[in-house]
């Protein structure tokens, strides 16, 4: 359990490695209804320009957010939660691996509070999302109520 | 086909109720590989003082993008879903969603921004119950890629 006073602006609150592959993009099209093709075939992805495959933005976003969650003991204590996309994270499909086994792409993700309210007992925590050494997700932050 | 300018400030009306299951709550938290308990196990759900499973904090998505489909799939609207890419996205939780929930999403076309050949959108879901209690709101920025981008 966390004592809200002990908190200061800076401190760390961890970090994560989330790995996804092909068939994590499947899981994500069907458990949150999006179907683009462009997170689960590989042709139409590279006919509308992109590298090949990429993960849903709402996908990392949903994974991100667990450091948070499970920092606050609570995921209900995420009163708010926003950030912008603007790398995108390829999921490659190499040769001879099955879709389902393959390690897939690492995706680094750390967390610290940014800002703190004492009257309204919140904390934003500023998340650090990266492939690659490259930040995929910009101005992440989950406001955390106490 | 371009972006229809006089999009802003329309909205569209709540569809039929979303009604949140416990097994929707599971199979959405596996999918972004939350562990936490209270997505699974109403005993860890009830500890934290929620009356049911508690669905992850982006749940909110699949309610606010069947909500945004009026909108994408409005012939009016000039939008080619297959030119969308998704720029930025919020959400505001009034309280948090759990299993049992009934949730109506009224949507709102907040701004349209002509973007070289294309437009930057921003929609804004309202979610309540269907009893009328405000439960998220979701804002969202979609950018419609003109020919040339």
């Amino acid at each position: 359990m966390i004592e809200y006073a002990t908190l200061e602006k800076g401190m760390d609150i961890g970090s994560t490695t989330i790995h996804v592959n092909r068939a994590d993009l499947v899981r994500y099209a069907g458990a949150s209804g999006d179907f683009n093709p462009i997170h689960w075939n590989e042709r139409f992805a590279t006919e509308v320009g992109l590298p090949g495959v990429i993960a849903h933005g709402m996908f990392t976003m949903g994974a991100a957010v667990q450091l948070v969650s499970n920092w606050a003991g609570n995921p209900g204590a995420v009163i708010d939660y926003q950030t912008r996309f603007t790398k995108p994270v390829p999921v490659a499909d190499p040769a001879g691996s099955n879709p389902s086994e393959h390690e897939g792409t690492a995706v680094e993700i750390s967390g610290a509070i940014g800002a703190l309210d004492a009257d309204a007992r919140t904390a934003r925590v500023d998340l650090t999302v990266t492939f690659e050494g490259t930040k995929v997700l910009v101005k992440a932050q989950a406001l955390v109520q106490f | 086909m371009s972006i229809n300018p006089e999009l802003a400030g329309r909205s569209y009306p709540a569809q039929d109720p979303y009604v949140v299951g416990r097994e929707k709550i599971r199979e959405f938290a596996a999918a972004v590989k939350a562990t936490h308990r209270a997505h699974y196990d109403v005993a860890a759900a009830a500890e934290l003082g929620h009356a049911d499973l508690l669905a992850p904090p982006t749940f909110a998505i699949i309610v606010a993008q069947r909500a945004d489909a009026q909108l994408i799939n409005d012939p009016s609207s000039g939008i080619d879903f297959s030119r969308v890419v998704h720029a930025d996205q919020r959400f505001t939780h009034h309280r948090p969603i759990i299993a049992g929930d009934e949730l109506l999403a009224e949507l709102h076309v907040d701004t349209v921004r002509a973007m070289g050949g294309g437009a930057m959108i921003s929609t804004r879901a309202e979610i309540t119950t269907t009893s009328g209690d405000k439960v998220a709101t979701t804002i969202s920025s979609i950018l419609v890629r003109g020919e040339d981008q």
